[in-house]
């Protein structure tokens, strides 16, 4: 499984604001393989979240190449990257971004109701499988507002399996939880990974959370400043096991 | 995307602001249930107004002398003296689409039986007044032609005179009554006839020979109207025009000259006094129309406000594999569903309300199915035409600007 899935070339992307250009990225170049893990760390503007963007097709480079499953992105229309998206990313975003006032399964629903090629009834059947990868099945029909944090970001975690992605790009997934709750998120993304081969790029300024995943991208004001394997990945299960049990918390290990 | 999908996510939007979407309608809800009643309530006084001509005879002419101007002076109908017995005379020779004529001469005054006194119209008619008016007698025999060349003093009386006239109820027939001192037999009563659709009671009318009332009462040789009767409700177009060109010869009239009388058919009667009721309910349903259109409006306005309030929801939506179509038509639809839903339950209401018009006030009135259908029509117009600029915003937006919007 070693077949190249992003391969980006000279990446620039510029925003411009009166007259001022910002250089978000700044000639980046790397691959990803199928099965890797990714995770993309650097300081505060130094460009990761408009790096996701890009290898989600949410943004378009100003110049260079992505070719997405040897597809060249920047050949695609709007609705073809609709598609694209839909049919081989997901995404976990920081802050959840879940539909309030709408169930956990239909909120996991949501990206085959853009897909004519499910019924209703398999939507749900998938639905609730990707709600059992996530350990959230009994919570099914619970709103977002009686859900906590981490709660909610297995059920987006959930959804953005649902599809089947070849890649799942998360943003700061644990950005909003406390290390606990993020390692038992930690613990799935590496299950996705392992498990179900599924090739995850991960954006974190938390270098323990890194360290969960086999390589490690470094940006510095748009370029790359490092790239390297991880020799010593850690494992999210056995860091929980080793963290004190809090009372009245019902762990996520099956 | 699934019709289905999309209307079930329209649907929930809507629920999900229930008071919202219902003071959004409001506006729908009013003009859709306004022009269900207002067409309702016109088309029913239109219907009512033709079945009340159609009691008056249907194939019935009326020909009336034109209200000449004389050195300024403009006279009244009794004082113009354009028709006379040579008009009837010519009407009776060679009628081919006409079957019965009939003069009328009508004379206000006071009627008196002993200590019992009524204020009334005397009309001098042929007998065959009473077919030209499908007026059947209740009672009694009609008046005969001899008795119009004699200027016999008998009389037909309607229903409304004999009780003023005979408040204990006794049998009129062959008593006497007194106008302008001149003794008149009763020898028939005339069937109840109800209010014209001018509103005048009909029943309140005495009918003599014409010649008993213009020789013994008014002294004079002319007629205030003829009234004729075409041989049949299709005939009576080719019958007024029979009756213009008899009376144009009778009167000797050239091409130069202008018709010094006029005649009126049922048909045009019916056009002429529904035409005012018809020209109110369009004015009704304009302004039922416009309160549509705010409502419209107010349907625009709160879908930009749903598709500002729900931009994150929409970013996320397109960052899932939504295409702009399947947004433009999430948000069209549930346009179109609050028009919609706001129709219906205007129609319900308009209909309602209309029943219960005829119900308590008792007027006439009849829900047309196309005026429904229409409303129905022209509010999905409206959610289409109102929906598709906030529809088309949400569409355009880019999904990581929408998923960054707070
Ligand atoms: N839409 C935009 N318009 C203008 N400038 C932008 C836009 N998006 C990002 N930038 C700029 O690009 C640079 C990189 O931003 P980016 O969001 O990728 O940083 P980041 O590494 O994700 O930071 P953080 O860790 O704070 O999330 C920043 O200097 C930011 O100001
Ligand atoms: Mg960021």
């Amino acid at each position: 499984m070693d077949s190249v899935i992003v391969d980006i070339k000279n990446l620039k992307r510029e925003f411009k604001i009166g007259e001022e250009t910002v250089k978000a990225l700044n000639d980046v170049s790397f691959t990803i393989k199928t099965g890797e893990f990714i995770t993309i760390m650097g300081s505060s503007g130094s460009g990761k979240t408009t790096l996701l963007n890009i290898l989600g097709c949410l943004e378009k480079p100003t110049q260079g190449q992505y070719l997405l499953d040897g597809t060249d992105v920047s050949k695609l229309s709007k609705n073809e990257l609709a598609r694209l998206r839909n049919k081989k990313l997901g995404f976990v975003f920081q802050s959840y971004n879940l539909l309030a006032r709408t169930s956990a399964i239909e909120n996991v629903e949501l990206p085959l109701l853009y897909n004519n090629e499910f019924s209703a009834s398999e939507r749900k059947e998938k639905a609730i499988k990707a709600l059992e990868a996530v350990k959230l099945k009994d919570r099914m029909y619970h709103l977002p507002s009686q859900l906590s944090g981490g709660q909610q970001q297995r059920v987006a975690i959930a959804r953005a399996l649902i599809n089947d992605p070849v890649m799942i790009l998360a943003d700061e997934a644990t950005g909003n939880l406390d290390s606990r709750t993020s390692y038992e998120i930690m613990e799935l993304i590496q299950e996705l990974n392992d498990v179900h081969g599924k090739t995850i790029v991960f954006v974190t300024h938390e270098p323990d959370i890194a360290l969960f995943s086999k390589r490690t991208i470094t940006l510095k004001d748009g370029k790359i400043l490092k790239d390297a394997i991880n020799t010593n990945i850690g494992n999210a299960k056995a860091v929980l096991e080793k963290l004190p049990a809090p009372e009245e918390f019902s762990t996520t290990t099956a | 995307m699934r019709l289905s999908n999309l209307l079930r996510i329209a649907w929930r939007a809507i629920i999900r602001n229930k008071m919202r979407t219902l003071l959004t309608m409001l506006g729908i809800i009013i003009g859709v249930a306004a022009v269900i009643a207002m067409t309702a309530i016109g088309q029913g006084s239109k219907q009512s107004i033709e079945g009340q001509i159609k009691t008056m005879g249907s194939n019935m002419i009326m020909i009336v002398p034109l209200s000449n101007v004389q050195g300024g002076v403009r006279l009244d109908n009794s004082s113009v003296q354009s028709l006379d017995e040579n008009d009837i005379t010519a009407l009776q020779k060679q009628p081919v689409y006409i079957n019965a004529v009939s003069p009328v001469v009508s004379v206000k005054g006071q009627v008196i039986n002993g200590a019992n006194n009524w204020s009334t119209t005397i009309q001098g008619v042929y007998p065959d007044f009473l077919f030209i008016r499908s007026w059947p007698l209740k009672d009694g025999v009609a008046f005969t032609n001899r008795d119009v060349k004699s200027a016999a003093k008998v009389c037909l009386v309607g229903l409304t005179v004999i009780a003023n006239l005979f408040p204990d109820g006794e049998d009129v027939i062959g008593k006497s009554i007194r106008f302008k001192n001149i003794p008149f037999k009763i020898i028939g009563v005339l069937s109840k006839k109800g209010d014209n659709s001018f509103g005048q009671d009909q029943d309140d009318m005495i009918l003599t020979p014409v010649t008993t009332v213009q020789k013994r009462i008014l002294a004079t040789t002319y007629y205030q109207y003829i009234y004729a009767s075409a041989i049949d409700e299709k005939s009576t177009d080719s019958a007024s025009a029979e009756v213009e060109q008899v009376l144009r010869k009778s009167h000797r009239l050239t091409a130069s000259n202008e018709n010094d009388f006029t005649v009126r058919t049922q048909a045009q009667l019916v056009s002429m006094l529904t035409s005012t009721s018809s020209i109110l309910t369009i004015l009704l349903t304009v302004i039922a129309g416009i309160s549509l259109v705010v409502g419209g409006i107010g349907i625009m306005n709160i879908m930009y406000v749903s598709v500002t309030e729900r931009t994150k929801e929409i970013g996320l939506r397109m960052s899932l594999g939504a295409r702009g179509r399947d947004i433009l038509m999430q948000f069209l639809i549930e346009a179109i569903l609050i028009s919609i839903t706001g129709g219906l339950i205007g129609i319900i209401i308009g209909i309602t309300s209309t029943k219960a018009v005829t119900l308590f006030l008792h007027w006439p009135t009849a829900v047309s199915e196309s005026s429904v259908l229409l409303s129905f029509l022209v509010c999905f117009i409206t959610g289409v035409f109102f929906g598709y600029y906030p529809a088309l915003k949400a569409s355009k937006l880019d999904p990581i600007e929408a998923l960054r919007y707070e």
